[in-house]
């Protein structure tokens, strides 16, 4: 695009970034400060994914943005068409097509790749904010590794709610050393990241940090070892292509109480679709 | 006793600008011991206090710890990680306003089991266990486990400090005027509760207070301290019978019966 540079970013500002990710996937787990830019969205809607991405995309590559899982929502169309016109490169909707997948809430049903790269949109890179107000404090105790206040968090919701009561962003111990917020992603998603061939890439714009876990990394979720972590999801197939293993958005469809449990990753849903997977909804529709 | 310290100072100094917090003190204390530092306010016992559990460094001198395997550290040349380890686990500090050290939103078991998962306790059901048998060792109903802080009175939230602190069996606790600002049938019944607790669990401790009457309840032996010196050492006893520097007189002659 005339005007712009390739993949909107300069090319300074591109080197500074993957300074920062060179470090942070040296350092699993560790929260690397960068030179945030401001970006052409408000903070909250991928400001920090949006530039991790421009900085390891590269005129071969094929790109796929999901929101929540789905890849036809407005931000997910914003950030697809942006890099679309300003670097453009190919984008697609398919997982395994992919070289670079920008998301925002989940990680696609699909198993990723090795030369796959999954970039995390992140508004709250700091896994004990809520617990300890300091930014000081908290990066003291990331450097000695003092993660007995996380499991006090556990501990309390067990004592309170019988169970831990976490379903997103689940706090997770990288490489056996670093607490790492995994962005808000479901609980359900966390055992993905466990072992990923892919390298996962995380990006928080307002609060300027990269992160990163590199390919083949051990990703636990906290647990207890009476109480140990557990997937949640809804309890139901999915309404248009009947898969039970896959993560489930609630939809509410009418004012009279009805609703259906949908995939979430719309890509995944429609690929069986297609294979000739058809759920409860599906048979209802096509009957009427 | 054996003959071989739990931890000893040796020549510290501070200065905060011109006032002189230490002078060239020298402290010792052997495994099992209650040593009490006294003094007026100011007098620098606090100071001491955080200079000897490493969370103040001094301008000079050093303070030696001894582990339980018989090897000595230098508490201020120590790398930080250790510091820590050593101070969530090794070593205990009660502060005198228990919401300093208490985490007052989180449960009362929460706050009883913060150590041992900091140490890398991970069954629940054992963490519960521990927090319960010590609620009841420090006289607080079991029942008020899920409880916040925040309900409790201030002779409990000291008991459950303390609770806190011990939980993980230290070595060497420090506690800065533990009794301050309770009332005094609350001070009595907490006093008897620390003394049967170290002693039962030979626990060495280091006291400040300028309460002389709970020094002589608790100490084997009292430090007394002026403007940043120790100027009398000894056992309790001897050194509130029979003062020998004329601040100690002078501060034992100021109390009614101590």
């Amino acid at each position: 695009m005339k005007g712009y540079n390739f993949a909107y970013l300069d090319e300074q500002t591109k080197r500074m970034i993957r300074r920062a990710l060179l470090k942070a996937v040296a350092i699993p787990g560790h929260q690397v400060p960068f030179g945030s830019r401001e970006m052409p969205l408000p903070y909250g809607w991928g400001t920090g994914g949006i530039q991790v991405t421009a900085a390891v995309l590269g005129a071969s590559d094929v790109l796929k943005v999901i929101d929540q899982g789905a890849d036809d929502t407005t931000n997910a169309v914003s950030i697809r068409r942006f890099f679309a016109r300003t670097a453009g490169v190919r984008t697609t909707t398919v997982t395994t097509e992919a070289t670079v997948i920008q998301t925002r809430h989940r990680i696609p049903e699909t198993q990723l790749r090795e030369n796959q790269i999954i970039v995390y949109q992140v508004p709250q890179p700091e896994p004990l904010y809520r617990l300890e107000p300091s930014r000081i404090e908290t990066r003291r105790m990331h450097a000695l590794s003092d993660y007995g206040l996380m499991h006090v968090k556990l501990y309390e919701d067990i004592a309170r709610y019988g169970q831990i009561s976490i379903s997103y962003d689940y706090p997770v111990l990288v490489n056996q050393r670093y607490l790492m917020s995994p962005s808000p992603i479901p609980a359900f998603d966390n055992p993905k990241m466990h072992m990923m061939p892919a390298l996962q890439l995380f990006g928080a714009g307002r609060e300027k940090r990269i992160y990163a876990i590199p390919p083949w990394t051990e990703v636990r979720s906290l647990d207890f070892e009476d109480h140990p972590f557990r997937a949640i999801n809804a309890p139901h197939p999915c309404g248009l292509c009947g898969a039970t293993d896959s993560y489930l958005d609630e939809v509410i469809t009418d004012d009279r109480g009805g609703r259906m449990f949908v995939c979430s990753d719309t890509d995944h849903c429609s690929e069986r679709q297609v294979a000739g997977h058809v759920g409860a909804d599906g048979w209802r529709e096509a009957a009427q | 006793m054996s003959d071989e310290t739990l931890i000893s100072a040796r020549g510290l100094s501070l200065r905060f600008g011109t006032i002189p917090a230490l002078v060239d003190v020298e402290i010792d204390l052997w495994p099992g011991e209650m040593l009490a530092i006294v003094g007026e306010s100011g007098s620098g016992k606090t100071s001491l206090l955080n200079v000897l559990s490493g969370r103040l460094a001094p301008d000079a001198g050093a303070v030696w710890y001894r582990d339980p395997v018989g090897q000595l550290h230098d508490v201020h040349a120590m790398p930080a990680p250790a510091l820590r380890t050593l101070h969530r686990s090794d070593w205990g500090f009660v502060h005198q306003d228990p919401r300093q050290n208490l985490r007052m939103n989180v449960s009362a078991g929460g706050n009883v089991g913060e150590r041992l998962m900091a140490r890398g306790a991970r069954h629940y059901g054992d963490i519960r266990a521990q927090a319960i048998d010590w609620l009841v060792q420090v006289e607080i109903d079991a029942d008020r486990i899920d409880d916040l802080p925040r309900t409790f009175s201030g002779g409990m939230l000291q008991r459950l400090q303390i609770a806190r602190t011990l939980v993980t069996h230290p070595r060497l606790v420090f506690m800065d005027e533990p009794t301050g600002g309770l009332d005094v049938s609350v001070q009595a019944r907490l006093l008897d509760l620390i003394r049967g607790l170290v002693t039962r669990l030979g626990i060495a401790v280091v006291l400040v207070t300028h309460d002389i009457a709970v020094a002589r309840l608790l100490a084997h032996r009292i430090a007394v301290m002026q403007r940043g010196r120790v100027v009398e050492t000894g056992l309790t006893d001897q050194v509130l019978d029979d003062p020998q520097h004329p601040y100690t007189q002078l501060l034992v002659s100021s109390v009614l019966n101590a």
